[in-house]
């Protein structure tokens, strides 16, 4: 049985300098109780996939495709059928705790809000609900605590109550986009391990979308690497680490520096991430890859199994990219300045183009 | 032993602060963002500073640079008392130390172009340069960065996150100086434009003999790029030790911690490690804990940790604790099953 089932999915940015093309044809399935890590850098779609299955897309945004959840569709639903599903099958966690809680209501009122609204339980069993949830979350005197504003608490602790409140309703689905970004490592490591033992608990699926690769590796059973919209490998996590068979994976992990180990000098990726207001016709990783064959510059590679459960999007054999055997050098210096300014990573997805509720999107979070 | 490019000594920052709800009348009260921090710097060594957010390691870098008011000791190396120095004394050593700051767009000033950006501090600081001089100095530099010089005329806006901190890389070399310090300068970057930067600014330190200040909350990148590492809590140093000490065979708990909750991406090294867990949050920095001010969530306090402050001892590697040495598996086991 599949609980979520995403084909073809599109999403498409109105913007004043053109259409954006964020997401780019994207299937994936998702089994109950699975936890699945969307991996990719800003602009690269991962959370505009997320925001459109949840019908949350900014007003310039549209969505085309097919997203089932349990068999009904809900991309484009209608708020009536959305309102249904979002809360009490599908539940949300954002990026920044403080901009995603409504920071006039006490946490007790906007957690009681979602159980009246849902579940059509008096305020006083709502608030008796919410302060178990908190509990459950691990948040200290959550019975005193329950009546204060969001402001009151910590970072660490306002993601605690996003996380209560997007489980209230026990949904079957759980989307974290970017949870622990704004975290500190120590705070990180502690709604990590909540948000696995939650799951464990209540049995539900998760999408974790993260650009950390360490904070997958830790979490998730499967793995989708998304590059300019569309996802270039999928794998279960294990061999996506142990055996990347997609150069932009590979060449993520290459430049990463790792806690775990010494190494002499990071591998750059040269140049930037595709403009999606003219997303090239052939590979989007292409200009960056020291894989390249003549092909990927005129075709697009299809997202293809080669293995068991794995599947990739690349032409350059297999062989090659798993004996390092490069096409092409590109040093970093000459990428990074030969690279067209049209190039640009940051403008990929322009603010406009998400604004509201996409901007927990960005995935840049500013830390003292 | 050849002297300190910066031999800083007990450097304090605190700022009135007035709690909420207090009455117009009672006098703010001192929040300690940075309480008596002691390093020193080699010239053309790289110093990482971590800790977690509200640890002071932006303050301290803030204060180094006379962008906020200290008191305490930073030597420079003919000398001269950073701490103490007028602003017009300080002009002189601003061409010494230079900042790369953490967001990259909002640091440059959108109203100026990128050679306007690059030479602001070479005509503060060399105003006898002809403007040829200058505009043939900042081509120079924007190559050395990797960035294109016929893109001088251009607008910050119209540059990437990773090219605007080539950028800001570029107007602080331009005056050569002798320490650079970066505060977070890759944090807002993605991983891959990160890589990037990350070796440019080791090549640059190499080829110019600079020193480095590199402020981060990530770790690894931390660990790739410093040669000595600070770990700083709550405004106090916890720990002061050369790179490979300090990451392979950590003395103090903090540290220790900090470094377990790092995520490897290594599915089976990462199931396999032992996350030491930290409890609760971060102290208020108005009120902190007596003794060590991390004895809080400790797993290893006691008594004592409450009533002392424990010294930052050792030569080479220092260590603010009165039980240093790796947290045992039992202690950690301890640790987990306490109520969070």
């Amino acid at each position: 049985m599949v609980l979520l089932n995403i084909n073809d999915l599109h999403v498409r940015f109105d913007t004043n300098d053109g259409v954006v093309h964020a997401v780019n044809g994207v299937d994936l399935t998702l089994e109950p109780g699975e936890t699945l890590g969307i991996v990719g850098e800003s602009g690269s779609g991962k959370s505009q996939l997320a925001f459109a299955v949840m019908g949350l897309l900014a007003a310039n945004g549209r969505a085309e495709g097919s997203a089932r959840f349990d068999g009904t569709e809900i991309l484009n639903a209608k708020p009536r059928v959305l309102n249904k599903v979002r809360a009490e099958k599908i539940a949300m966690v954002f990026q920044d705790p403080m901009t995603s809680l409504n920071p006039y209501m006490r946490v007790a009122d906007q957690m009681a809000e979602v159980l009246v609204l849902h579940k059509g339980m008096s305020k006083r069993d709502a608030v008796t609900e919410s302060v178990r949830m908190l509990d459950a979350v691990k948040i200290p005197d959550a019975k005193g605590r329950v009546r204060l504003y969001p402001h009151e608490f910590s970072g660490g602790m306002r993601q605690r109550v996003m996380i209560a409140m997007a489980l209230l309703c026990r949904p079957q689905l759980l989307i974290a986009d970017e949870p622990t970004t704004a975290l500190d490592v120590t705070v990180q490591a502690q709604i990590m391990q909540l948000l696995a033992d939650l799951q464990t608990e209540f049995g539900m699926a998760m999408i974790l979308i993260t650009h950390d690769l360490g904070v997958v590796a830790g979490s998730c059973e499967r793995v989708a690497v998304m590059y300019g919209g569309r996802i270039r490998e999928q794998a279960p996590v294990a061999p996506l680490f142990a055996d990347p068979a997609h150069p932009y994976t590979q060449g993520l992990l290459a430049a990463i520096p790792r806690i775990d180990e010494t190494e002499a000098e990071l591998r750059a990726i040269p140049g930037a991430p595709p403009n999606m207001t003219h997303p090239p016709a052939s590979c989007a990783y292409a200009p960056r890859c020291p894989y390249r064959l003549a092909e990927c510059e005129t075709e697009r590679p299809p997202l293809e199994g080669f293995a068991p459960d794995r599947k990739r999007a690349c032409f350059a054999a297999l062989d090659d990219i798993r004996a390092h055997r490069h096409r092409v050098s590109i040093t970093a210096d000459e990428a990074a300045t030969a690279g067209p300014l049209e190039d640009e990573p940051d403008d990929a997805l322009p603010d406009a183009a998400v604004a509201g509720v996409g901007a927990a999107a960005a995935t840049h979070e500013v830390k003292q | 032993m050849s002297r300190p490019l910066l031999d800083v000594r007990d450097l304090r920052v605190s700022f009135p602060v007035r709690r909420a709800g207090a009455m117009p009348w009672t006098p703010p009260q001192d929040l300690h963002a940075v309480g008596g921090v002691d390093f020193t710097l080699k010239p053309g060594e790289t110093l990482g500073i971590v800790g977690e957010s509200g640890s002071g390691k932006s303050t301290l870098a803030r204060a180094l640079i006379g962008l906020v008011p200290a008191t305490g000791r930073a030597e420079w190396v003919d000398g001269a008392d950073l701490v103490d120095l007028s602003p017009r004394q300080m002009m002189k050593y601003r061409a010494d130390i230079q900042m790369v700051f953490q967001d990259p767009l909002a640091s440059l000033n959108p109203r100026m172009n990128v050679g306007q950006i690059i030479a602001e501090p070479l005509t503060t600081h060399r105003p006898g340069l002809s403007r040829s001089e200058v505009k043939a100095r900042v081509k120079e530099m924007m190559e050395r960065v990797g960035l294109l010089p016929n893109q001088i005329n251009r607008y910050p806006h119209e540059f990437s996150g990773g090219q605007c901190q080539r950028i800001g890389i570029a107007r602080a070399l331009i005056v050569a100086p002798k320490l650079i310090i970066c505060d977070e300068p890759v944090s807002a970057l993605d991983v891959s434009i990160q890589a990037q930067v990350i070796n440019l600014l080791i090549r640059l330190q190499k080829d110019l003999g600079l020193a480095l200040i590199f402020i981060a909350h990530d770790l690894s990148v931390v660990k790739h790029i410093s040669d000595r590492v600070l770990v700083m809590y709550l405004g106090k140093v916890m720990e002061i030790a050369p790179k490979d000490a300090l990451f392979n065979a950590s003395q103090h708990p903090y540290t220790q911690a900090l470094l377990s909750a790092v995520p490897i991406p290594d599915p089976a090294r990462e199931a396999d490690k032992a996350v030491v867990p930290l409890t609760g949050d971060l102290p208020s920095p108005m009120n902190p804990p007596s003794g060590c001010v991390f004895r809080t969530r400790c797993p290893r306090a006691q008594a004592l940790c409450a009533e002392a402050v424990p010294p930052l001892e050792g030569t080479d590697r220092r260590t603010a604790c009165h039980f240093p040495g790796p947290l045992t598996e039992a202690e950690i086991a301890a640790a987990r099953t306490e109520p969070a």
